[in-house]
């Protein structure tokens, strides 16, 4: 098993040199994405079977390279497995629209090499042994991203993305790369299982989860590390970007994972409240931007932090039990939060592959450039109609199910005993209720002036319906979307031998329950059918239908809107991506954004425009990121003076470094 | 034997809140009309409403899509299923289990989420201003609702609306604090997701203070009974809602015989003409809000949830 995924990796590795000698070829981007999709279909179906495999038993591997004294260690155990089979679904998923999208790229040449070399660098992560060879495939997994990302470098904004990107991704990296200093210790055994077996000191412990919490938060975007990810994600290709967002963003949780429930020990309560502190308001403030965009890419980037913070939520909740000795409930909050990974990694790729379809059609991602898609793609706008039910949390689909267990997992917290999490939960509970209606109306928004209404622009107007395997691989995920959400028994009963290794427990089987419902403690307690749910409103649906159809009238005439007797025939009256948030902006815009509203009308009678200027700030980017950036190049100027000096001076500054290198080695 | 008389009595239930519903929505209007010295239509004027929308033909936009054409049936579908979900004469009916309360709320969200989609579709200035304004109302009251829920839920140790409802009509809730904030939230949400005064007024045609009629400005004959029939289900469900879980006296427990389903019955239709009248006296006797000032009265109902839910978390009694 080992060896074979191995193998599938060195495949995607030697990709990467093989598309550029291909690149003459007219047809490379096929036969690069046709191989990638075999690649990660096997490692896929490694993962799958791994996880279901009754043995547990982790596969493991050892290469020498790497650092001489301790080789490259390589292991499956079944929370890699997981991942593995998650990230390389995303990967399958990617390569097969992208057989259809990547056609129409205009320089496919800088994006072929890299894109089999960042699949390869997720998939080592993941399978990573030691810390080494962790943190070389993270880094890996970061550049080969980055090269994504400035791919179309003739755009300054991607440059600027890029820039960014690289600053945070390494930043993120010296974070996790500090951890694992600190994890193994003095001795110097950098494999997982020597660092698993040392237990740090309280002060430590604490070190290395901030540590860790910074290192994977970065990447995956929780607030305030996330100013990269909406600037990064959306430039990218849109298979790319799928895979930054829906896979990439999972990786980090992978890693989080692996160092706070696996190597670092039994957790200490209050891990969980500073995990908890930053999941919550990462999934609202996620959203709230996401609500404010007009790009239908960025939304999707923001959406993406909204997740991530759902995901950290169940994390959160996951320690706090765990802690507390109460492993069942732990069981249920981890459970949900990776049925989260899933799902997220389901209806964003999909989201995102629907994002990529718009473009190719249009030219635009400006959804205030768009409208009316439905008429001219109609199987896209099915597609990505199922993403934005499924995304929004609605039942039957699958966002809602994972949201639900969060819910439940939420419903114990009373029985924790700390102070801190008795006032902080019900707090993430409301953040987190108030992040799943505001997704609702974000997606409301992303469909609505998008897909609906009429077109704003020719192009819009023009637009033809998209590829074939493009078509394919949103439909695909489109489908799963749907199964997943009414038979997530399955999928919660192939999690148990994860939460098993990870919080001692697993939720009780579900798949024997009748009419697969899903109940998660008691069936007094709590259950939830998605399938009958889907069954009842179908039927009752189609019997109205059906009934009306047949006794009362079944006449339908075609007619211009009526609008209240002012209909407009420019399309522009319609209502925009801004319009339609502007009542949202005004109710929170104030607070989380600054948001100014100026308007300016002439009075009566005078003929000149009125002009309605909207400012809003991001607060964290102005009060965080950019004293930062102001202090350093302050400081950089000051040190600037050092590099122009005459000869004698120079060769004081050696004497004088000297002389203090030779003191403090002395003392 | 005992499946055939389960599913008879979900049936029921079914057919119940269907049935009663234009029913409710008359008495409301007949109650306001009284109040304001006016004879009023008829109690059974919504039926005959519905009838004539049923038989006349529909007048599609030109730009309308399918979507346009699904969504009545679909929120219809959603709103029936939810209303037949929660529990009326009686509790622990067959397919109880099959939505919890939190499911209950998404699966009212997934019916808003449509009707919104289609306010947009036709491409008119009006269905846009409408679909905004509903998912601003619906970004407050929807957490609202949901943290009340976590309330009652962590009261009642259950999210099963029959088991809470149960639990309710025991001698084990006491009088508790968290309770009565809760019921505030919750009819003040009822009052925003039913388009109701002082949110909105269903009444009104006058452009700029609709919301929820501009949504469905565009809609007509069979489409458009099919929304009025959801919104007096979205009536009737939330007056259910509010009664089986904040007043659950009278309720047949599962399995009950003829009689106790026949008090059920007698007491969920008290219920809900007394949940008419408040009501339409609430509504008469307040004056319509301006848009931006809902964000204030559903805030309100969102910090006395999260202060009821809190309450519950600092202790077991409150």
């Amino acid at each position: 098993m080992m060896v074979g995924a191995l193998y599938a990796v060195a495949v995607l590795l030697a990709l990467a040199p093989a598309s550029i000698a291909l690149s003459k070829y007219a047809r490379a981007s096929n036969i690069i994405y046709g191989a990638s999709l075999v690649a990660s279909a096997a490692l896929c179906s490694m993962g799958t079977v791994q996880l279901l495999s009754r043995s547990r038993a982790a596969v493991a591997l050892v290469l020498p390279i790497g650092l001489p004294w301790l080789g490259a260690h390589f292991r499956i155990d079944a929370l890699a497995a997981f991942f593995l089979a998650a990230i390389n679904f995303g990967g399958v998923a990617a390569s097969l629209f992208a057989l259809g999208y990547g056609r129409h790229e205009h320089a496919p040449g800088r994006i072929l090499p890299f894109y089999p070399a960042f699949l390869a660098g997720m998939n080592l992560v993941v399978i990573a042994g030691d810390a080494f060879s962790f943190l070389v495939a993270w880094e890996f997994m970061s550049l080969s991203s980055w090269a994504l990302v400035v791919a179309h470098h003739r755009e300054q904004e991607n440059v600027r993305a890029g820039y960014i990107y690289l600053l945070m991704a390494s930043f993120g990296t010296l974070a996790l790369l500090l951890a694992f200093g600190f994890l193994a210790g003095s001795s110097g055994h950098y494999d997982f299982d020597s660092i698993r077996a040392i237990h740090l000191p309280n002060g430590l412990a604490a070190i290395v989860l901030l540590l860790a919490l910074i290192g994977t938060g970065s990447k995956a975007g929780l607030v305030p590390l996330h100013v990269w990810l909406p600037l990064a994600h959306p430039a990218a290709p849109s298979h790319v970007s799928a895979l930054m967002s829906g896979v990439m963003t999972k990786v980090a949780v992978y890693a989080f994972i692996r160092i706070v429930f696996d190597l670092l020990g039994p957790p200490a309560w209050w891990w969980s409240v500073t995990v908890l502190a930053v999941a919550g308001p990462t999934a609202t403030l996620g959203v709230l931007y996401a609500l404010m965009q007009r790009d239908l890419k960025r939304l999707l980037a923001y959406s993406t932090i909204e997740n991530i913070g759902i995901i950290f939520s169940g994390l959160g909740l996951a320690l706090a039990f765990k802690a507390q000795g109460l492993d069942w409930i732990a069981a249920l909050a981890f459970t949900a939060a990776l049925l989260h990974v899933v799902n997220h990694l389901l209806f964003k790729s999909l989201l995102f592959f629907g994002a990529g379809a718009v473009l190719n059609a249009t030219g635009e991602r400006d959804m205030e450039k768009l409208g009316g898609l439905i008429h001219r793609m109609p199987k896209t706008a099915a597609a990505v109609l199922v993403g934005c039910a499924a995304i929004s949390a609605l039942p039957p689909f699958n966002g809602f199910v994972s949201e639900w267990l969060t819910f439940q997992a939420i419903l114990l917290s009373p029985q924790l005993p700390s102070w801190a999490l008795k006032l902080l939960i019900p707090a993430v509970g409301g953040l987190l209720a108030l992040a799943a209606a505001l997704a609702a109306a974000s997606f409301v928004k992303a469909f609505g002036v998008s897909f609906l209404g009429r077109p704003r622009t020719p192009e819009a107007a023009a637009a033809k319906e998209t590829d074939a395997l493009s078509l394919a691989a949103m439909g695909a995920l489109a489908v799963l979307c749907l199964v997943a959400g009414i038979l997530p028994g399955l999928l919660i009963d192939s999690l148990a031998p994860v939460t098993t290794a990870m919080v001692g427990h697993s939720m009780p089987h579900q798949a024997d329950l009748a009419w697969l419902t899903i109940v998660p403690i008691a069936e007094s307690r709590s259950s939830y059918n998605g399938l009958l749910v889907l069954a009842f409103v179908t039927l009752s649906g189609s019997l109205a239908a059906l009934a009306i159809h047949r006794l009362a009238s079944d006449r339908l005439r075609r007619a211009p809107a009526w609008d209240c007797g002012f209909p407009d025939s420019n399309p522009a009256i319609q209502y925009t991506a801004s319009s339609f948030s502007q009542p949202i902006r005004r109710a929170f815009g104030s607070v989380v954004f600054a948001a100014r509203e100026i308007g300016e009308m002439p009075p009566p009678g005078a003929l000149s425009i009125a002009r309605l200027t909207v400012r809003q700030r991001d607060l964290i980017w102005d009060f965080l990121y950019a004293p930062l950036a102001d202090g350093i190049a302050t400081v950089t100027e000051r040190i600037n003076v050092l590099q122009f000096q005459t000869i004698r001076r120079y060769l004081s500054l050696v004497f004088i470094a000297l002389v203090l290198l030779l003191l403090v080695l002395a003392l | 034997m005992n499946l055939v008389y389960g599913l008879l009595l979900q049936g029921a239930q079914m057919a119940l809140v269907l049935a009663l519903a234009p029913l409710l929505t008359g008495f409301v209007r007949k109650i306001k009309a009284r109040l304001l010295r006016r004879r009023g239509a008829p109690l059974l004027q919504p039926y005959r409403d519905l009838v004539r929308l049923l038989r006349k033909d529909v007048v599609l936009a030109e730009n309308a899509s399918w979507l346009f054409r699904v969504t009545p049936y679909v929120i219809f579908a959603g709103s029936w299923v939810a209303a037949s979900l929660v529990p009326t004469f009686g509790t622990g009916l067959l397919f109880s289990w099959t939505a919890d309360l939190i499911a209950i709320t998404a699966l009212l969200g997934s019916v808003r989420f449509f009707l919104a989609l289609a306010g947009m579709d036709v491409g008119t200035s009006f269905g846009g201003i409408g679909s905004s304004r509903e998912v601003m109302i619906a970004s407050f009251a929807e957490p609202a609702m949901l943290i009340t829920v976590f309330a009652v839920a962590m009261i009642a140790g259950s999210t099963q609306l029959s088991t809470i409802s149960e639990f309710m009509s025991s001698p084990a809730v006491g009088l508790r604090v968290s309770l009565g904030l809760g019921l505030f939230a919750l009819i003040m949400v009822a009052l925003a997701e039913n388009a109701r005064i002082p949110i909105d007024n269903p009444a009104t045609h006058l452009e700029l203070t609709m919301v929820h009629e501009a949504m469905v400005l565009e809609y007509s004959g069979r489409h458009l009974a099919l929304i009025d029939l959801c919104s007096e289900l979205k009536l009737l469900l939330y007056i259910s809602l509010i009664s089986c879980l904040f007043f659950s006296w009278g309720e047949a427990p599962p399995g009950a015989g003829l009689t106790a389903l026949a008090v059920g019955a007698a007491a969920y239709a008290a219920k809900l003409a007394l949940g008419g009248l408040l009501l339409a006296v609430f509504e008469t006797s307040i004056a319509k809000m301006r848009v931006f000032r809902v964000p204030e009265f559903l805030g309100i109902a969102l910090m006395l949830a999260l202060l009821a839910t809190l309450l519950r978390f600092v202790s077991g009694s409150l």
